[in-house]
């Protein structure tokens, strides 16, 4: 007897908690709460150490980082059912010398169960010719070009003994949306159908993605910094958009 | 003695001070007037929308204040208004190009600035695309007032009265710079230039009227120059080239589109206020109406994107010549010009 009162004691709260987690399943549309990002930066599996990490490209080509800047935006969630919901105003700049630019947080988002991710790598086509903008968008973020309108998707400024720049420079800054030079890509991802983002309201789920930033020196071109070490827009930035489109983020994991 | 010497100095300082106050008010826009873009009946459409950034007196003030503040610049020497001159129809007359800090020379002749609001593009190239941001080159350019934005904004948070100008144009004094840009754009896109007297005949406002030269003048130009130059602004915002050199030294168009057609390129640029805004080409290589008449009669170089209407060059005689010269000269604003709401004071 006494041991049966000990199992209604343990298993009240069991109950108790699993009757709670399933009205939490039934998700209101109404309802809206957040989720986070986190973009861990690395270097083909590495972790991204600026300035004094040394890594190798596909080519073999020995190189160092001081500058690694991205833009993510326009993100856009959807469910199994195909249905989706494209956050506003989702401009993000990640920079990888300020630590709290990797973590990005994404609120009012409707609650539910997201199965696919799209983001674009860079900022659509409209707000490169748009007006002063302030945020992600602000030109003090040295991502604006000043002599050709438009912003500098993503920027990676560093070192290689084997460029044939001054000062064994890198420069790398892919933007320009006008064809056929246009750098605009999309990043799209399928979430884990057994463990999709769960957007509820009293659970903030995080999401971490490991960015490469040897991506944009492999895949369709892999890229010699001999012959190529500087591009600001045009077709040589084209040749890095095309292999960082893909290989740049991977979706690790999601806490839920 | 030494008191009265002491108070009568306090004194003048403050005089000197009132006066100076006084000055600063001259900034803003008098009471009995109120800020206003208008179109002139003879323009269409504008594509710059004030509906995104809406016009006030404060707004205009404050980036009229911004235009003309030296301090803005890396030795403060240099304001937008040192290269862009109200009496040049806010072109830099006498600089071949543009003269930035430390006299430094840069590479292109500054354009006048007025009518922007009907530009889709700005710069010779057309490289910049939006009215509000083309200011951030001259900021940023190391030939030109060689500064960056964040020292900007320090500068002017920590400088009255700018704050109070923030606080008047946009209800907040934590300036950025979109509200700076923005302010900017209140002043050069208000810069409007439409009543020259070819403007009033066209209108046909106070009775005005073409001399018979000057009538000459337009029908020649309808009939040589209208094609590129075309009416309203005199430019159909086309890049072209119109054979200055055989082989460019600047690669114009090409630097921005990437295309090797539009190598050697400029954007027509308007003729309105000619009269005033020499030298003239991307380059400013001539001083004179006359120089650049002779260029189209016998002076037209066979570059490898020359605009083929110019293959034959424009022939033109002496009399021509001064027909057209007389017609250019019926595109000056003077009302524009003098205009004291756009002056420095
Ligand atoms: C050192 C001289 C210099 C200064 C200072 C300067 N500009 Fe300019 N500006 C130029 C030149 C030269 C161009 C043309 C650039 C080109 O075509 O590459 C230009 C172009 C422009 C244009 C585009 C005009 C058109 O028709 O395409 C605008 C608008 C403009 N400037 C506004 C400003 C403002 C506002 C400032 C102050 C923040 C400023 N400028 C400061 C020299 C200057
Ligand atoms: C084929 C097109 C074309 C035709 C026709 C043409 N122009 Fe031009 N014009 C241009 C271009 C392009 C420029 C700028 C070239 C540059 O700076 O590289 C220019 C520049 C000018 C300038 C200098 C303006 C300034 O602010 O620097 C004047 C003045 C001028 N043209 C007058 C004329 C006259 C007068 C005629 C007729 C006799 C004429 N143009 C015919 C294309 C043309």
């Amino acid at each position: 007897m006494k041991f049966s009162y000990y199992l209604l004691a343990c298993l009240c709260p069991i109950i108790l908690f699993s009757s709670c987690k399933k009205s939490n399943d039934e998700i209101s549309p109404d309802t809206k709460s957040s989720f986070t990002i986190e973009f861990e930066n690395q270097v083909s599996g590495s972790p991204l150490v600026l300035n004094t990490a040394t890594y190798k490209n596909a080519n073999g080509d020995d190189f160092k980082i001081n500058v690694f800047k991205y833009y993510v935006s326009n993100i856009k969630l959807s469910k199994a059912d195909g249905s989706s919901y494209a956050i506003p105003e989702s401009y993000f700049l990640i920079d990888a010398s300020k630590s709290e630019s990797t973590h990005i947080t994404l609120n009012d988002v409707p609650a539910g169960d997201y199965t696919k991710i799209e983001y674009t790598i860079g900022v659509d086509y409209a707000r490169n010719f748009a007006g002063a903008q302030t945020g992600a968008l602000d030109p003090i973020n040295g991502m604006f070009w000043t002599w050709n309108s438009g912003y500098i998707f993503v920027k990676l400024e560093g070192t290689s003994p084997q460029s044939k720049a001054a000062n064994n420079l890198l420069t790398f800054h892919i933007g320009g949306v006008v064809d056929p030079n246009n750098t605009i890509r999309t990043f799209a991802t399928d979430i884990n159908a057994a463990n999709p983002l769960r957007v509820r309201a009293d659970g903030k789920p995080n999401m971490h993605f490991i960015v490469n930033a040897g991506a944009l020196f492999t895949g369709k071109t892999n890229i010699n910094f001999g012959t190529l070490n500087f591009t600001m827009g045009g077709a040589n930035s084209v040749l890095v958009a095309d292999n960082y489109a893909n290989g740049m983020f991977r979706l690790d994991h999601i806490h839920n | 003695m030494l008191k009265k010497t002491y108070i009568i100095a306090v004194l003048c300082l403050c005089i000197a001070m009132m006066y100076a106050c006084s000055k600063n008010q001259d900034n803003e826009v008098p009471a009995d007037v109120n800020i206003a873009f208008r179109v002139p009946a003879n323009f269409p459409a504008p594509a710059y929308h004030f509906e995104d950034n809406k016009l006030t007196n404060a707004g205009f003030a404050l980036g009229k204040k911004l235009f003309y503040d030296a301090r803005l610049s890396a030795d403060k020497s240099v304001s937008c208004g040192s290269c862009h001159q109200q009496f040049a129809a806010f072109a830099n007359l006498d600089h071949k190009v543009s003269h930035g800090v430390e006299n430094c020379q840069g590479k292109r002749n500054a354009p006048p600035l007025f009518n922007l609001a009907w530009q889709k593009a700005f710069f010779w190239d057309g490289g910049v695309k939006n009215l509000e941001t083309s200011p951030l080159n001259a900021f940023t350019d190391t030939c030109e007032m060689r500064t960056d934005i964040a020292t900007v904004i320090a500068f002017l948070k920590q400088t009255a009265p700018y704050p109070e100008l923030f606080q008047k144009a946009f209800g907040t004094t934590d300036i950025n710079s979109q509200l700076i840009l923005k302010s900017l754009a209140q002043f050069t896109g208000v810069l409007v230039s439409g009543n020259s007297k070819y403007d009033q005949v066209v209108r046909k406002e106070n009775s005005a009227a073409f001399t018979s030269t000057e009538l000459a003048g337009y029908n020649l130009f309808k009939d040589k120059c209208a094609s590129c130059h075309t009416e309203p602004f005199f430019t159909d915002f086309s890049y072209r080239s119109n054979g200055l050199d055989v082989q460019s030294a600047d690669e114009g168009r090409s630097h921005i589109t990437g295309v090797a057609t539009d190598f050697g390129k400029f954007r027509v640029p308007t003729l309105r206020n000619i009269e005033y805004t020499s030298p003239y080409m991307h380059d400013g290589r001539f001083y004179s109406l006359d120089e650049v008449l002779e260029h189209y009669n016998s002076g037209v170089k066979p570059a490898s994107n020359l605009d083929p209407l110019l293959k034959n060059g424009i022939p033109l005689n002496t009399l021509e010549k001064e027909q057209i010269k007389a017609f250019l000269k019926t595109l000056t604003d003077h009302e524009f010009i003098k205009n004291t709401l756009y002056s420095e004071s």
